[in-house]
């Protein structure tokens, strides 16, 4: 049997700090020195980290190219109200700034922007300033002459607000919601609505993760703080390896083991729970998704718990019985809000870890496995929609920060410990 | 032992297994001799046609392969280094007294492990390009090394806690400068928390896949990189090969790095 010392103050037992080992309080000239040497890593940090995120996250607010390119236009939208079809100002400013498009490739790059406040704008852009030359005044009616989409009020809304330098539409588009074509907010049509579910899921999936991570990780912490030295680093080992092996080789293990036609499957249907044609489709769904990521990410929960409980005595919970409580009262009135520090810790480190969470939803999770990461990916590689991906980014930064500070607040930075 | 007790063991057991099963079993399946998922019947019945190591040859064979461990170990090795310079530094820095403004220089520093990373790769796919960085061997280095940083600071500072700073006023007064102070009394009482924090930072770097999709090219590819195509493309035996070598490197990783620890805390100065 190991000897514990017997407790001095409970808080000890509360905050797992070390004691504090100064030689002498630090002089004002040591605190700065400390800033100079801490110097070097945080400029790199800012540079090469922090300013690239910064620089993307204002793509979400700033919309430079249509601005630049269509300047009387959005001058000349700048006070219409939206409730008629703009006067002839608005009409001859567009054509002229299609005349005045210094390259070929403008014409697509603009039409382009402008798709993604309005569909249909593309080829309506690259038509009119393929034609503009030819136009002639009054342009109120040679316009919609030209295509007859000149005269929908939604077309002009579209340009009122794709040129602006500064906008607020790719906020609305990650909250589901538009500028309308009277250049109030509204709701996007139902079958377009997408990030609103998608950021409840997204919540929902890392709640779920953080659920079953406490469920599975809070007994196994238990044990192993429990345990005697020699047992106590078997399993630290067993926990560890999966948490030093690369995410990649353990989103393949679950898509070997969990596939129609993979381990998993072959044993169900060999102790019969399931008929050959009945195999169950576990991975390439949310399925596939919740389990890959919770095996992932339980080291996190396990760890701080761990180092929470390693801190209570066991004479404690015998003092508890010795008094009369029964197991599961012991439990929970004196180990339980003992051990909160940890639940908390570890809680939140597993919530933050798997609301960002990209690759094992990209590989594993399908089409109905998808969060919210994964639609960023795909704004910024496929549908190039950098503006909105940025927004989506920025909500989700938001949340993560908020949660990071209540972390910092219960847990403290110094906390964040591995192995 | 009462029912709770085994209660609680059965739960515990139940989550280790969980946890390391399926690293287990994509073991015997890398040595699978058809191009399956799955235990053939031979394999289940022990012959020994049932296994080969021609997923293995298929890797080792394989000039892409051999290019991505290639690029893993440059970018990762680079990373390392810089992540461990730059991180032992601010951990030196951070460990004594009170640094004004503390908490905001730990948020930031922090901030590479909290970042969902896809937000990070996004940032650094434009500013990267505009400096020139992108599908370089130096972006991807510059890349792993703000996100491998964090480790080293808590690992060093960890270790730091443990650090009797008398030592260095004695080997001050002795007349040595900060320079040899650091590097012939600090530096080797700390040694085993930096070892694990650049191995920390290396693995970090070894493991990473979405700064890689991001800014790396052609000519940076990478073997997690490697690993992600050939998930998404032709799922085949071979990547179970892959990743039972990348878990054999797991364990060397986790066996030296529990070794350091173990040998951090006999060196810690027992309080009081």
């Amino acid at each position: 049997m190991s000897f514990r010392p017997a407790p001095r103050r409970i808080e000890e037992y509360r905050f797992d700090r070390q004691p504090p080992r100064e030689a002498a309080i630090p002089t004002a000239r040591q605190n700065r020195n400390g800033l100079l040497l801490t110097l070097p890593l945080l400029a790199f940090i800012a540079v090469f980290f922090a300013a690239p995120i910064g620089a993307m996250l204002w793509r979400s607010v700033s919309n430079p190219l249509p601005a630049s390119l269509m300047p009387r236009t959005a001058a000349a939208l700048a006070g219409w109200d939206g409730a008629t079809l703009p006067g002839e100002t608005a009409f001859a400013a567009a054509v002229e700034d299609l005349r005045a498009l210094p390259e070929r490739q403008d014409a697509a790059r603009l039409g382009a922007q402008l798709n993604f406040d309005y569909g249909g704008l593309n080829s309506l852009i690259r038509k009119t300033a393929r034609e503009a030359a030819k136009l002639t005044p009054p342009y109120a009616e040679s316009l919609p002459l030209l295509d007859r989409k000149w005269s929908d009020q939604a077309v002009w809304a579209a340009l009122a607000v794709g040129t602006q330098a500064l906008t607020a539409k790719n906020y609305l588009a990650a909250l589901d919601m538009r500028y309308g074509a009277d250049l109030g907010v509204v709701a996007a049509p139902e079958k377009e609505r997408l990030y609103l579910m998608l950021f409840g899921r997204t919540a929902w999936v890392a709640g779920l993760v953080t659920a079953l991570c406490l469920l599975l990780g809070y007994p196994l912490a238990y044990v192993l703080a429990t345990a005697g030295p020699r047992t106590a680093g078997v399993l630290m080992i067993l926990l560890l390896l999966p948490f030093w092996t690369s995410l990649l080789v353990r989103t393949t293990a679950w898509i070997a083991l969990l596939q129609s036609q993979g381990v998993v499957n072959d044993l169900m249907v060999w102790l019969g729970l399931v008929s050959e044609e009945g195999r169950v489709q576990m991975v390439y769904n949310l399925t596939g998704t919740l389990v890959a990521m919770t095996q992932i990410l339980m080291p996190f929960m396990v760890l701080p718990l761990y180092s929470v409980m390693k801190t209570i005595p066991p004479t404690y919970l015998r003092a508890a019985s010795s008094m009369g409580a029964r197991p599961l009262q012991g439990f929970a009135r004196v180990y339980l809000p003992m051990t909160m520090p940890g639940v908390a810790a570890g809680a939140l480190l597993v919530f933050i870890l798997a609301v960002g969470y990209y690759i094992t939803p990209a590989l594993v999770g399908g089409p109905g496995g998808q969060l919210i990461s994964n639609l960023i990916a795909y704004h910024m590689q496929q549908s190039l929609n950098w503006g909105l991906a940025a927004a989506l980014g920025t909500i989700l930064l938001g949340a993560v920060i908020a949660l990071y500070l209540v972390f910092n607040k219960l847990a403290g930075a110094d906390r964040l410990r591995f192995g | 032992m009462s029912g709770w007790r085994i209660l609680i063991r059965v739960m515990a057991g139940l989550a280790l297994v969980f946890l390391v099963a399926p690293l287990l079993v994509i073991v015997p399946l890398s040595f699978n001799a058809e191009p399956f998922f799955t235990f053939t019947p031979a394999m289940m019945a022990m012959e020994s046609e049932g296994y080969s190591l021609r997923w293995y040859r298929a890797i080792l064979e394989d000039g892409v392969w051999r290019q991505a461990l290639v690029n893993s170990l440059i970018v990762g090795g680079a990373a390392t280094a810089i992540a461990t310079a730059l991180g032992t530094l601010a951990a030196m820095g951070l460990a004594r007294g009170n640094v004004p403004m503390k908490g905001a220089i730990m948020g930031l520093i922090i901030s590479p492990m909290i970042t969902p990373v896809i937000i990070a790769a996004a940032g650094m796919y434009f500013f990267y390009s505009d400096l020139g960085l992108a599908q370089t061997h130096l972006g991807l280095i510059l890349a792993h090394a703000a996100l491998g940083a964090p480790f080293v600071v808590i690992t060093v500072t960890a270790a730091l806690t443990g650090y009797d700073w008398n030592l260095t006023r004695a080997g001050s007064s002795l007349g040595a400068d900060p320079w040899t102070v650091f590097f012939r009394v600090t530096l080797p009482l700390i040694l085993p928390g930096v070892i694990s924090g650049a191995l920390f930072a290396f693995a970090t770097s070894f493991d990473e896949v979405v700064t890689v999709l991001f800014l790396g090219g052609p000519e940076q590819v990478t073997v997690p990189r490697k690993m992600w195509s050939g998930i998404r493309e032709q799922i085949s035996p071979a990547i179970l090969a892959a990743a039972t070598l990348l878990i054999a490197v797991a364990m060397i990783l986790l066996i030296v790095v529990e070794w350091l620890r173990r040998r951090g805390e006999r060196m810690k100065v027992t309080p009081r």
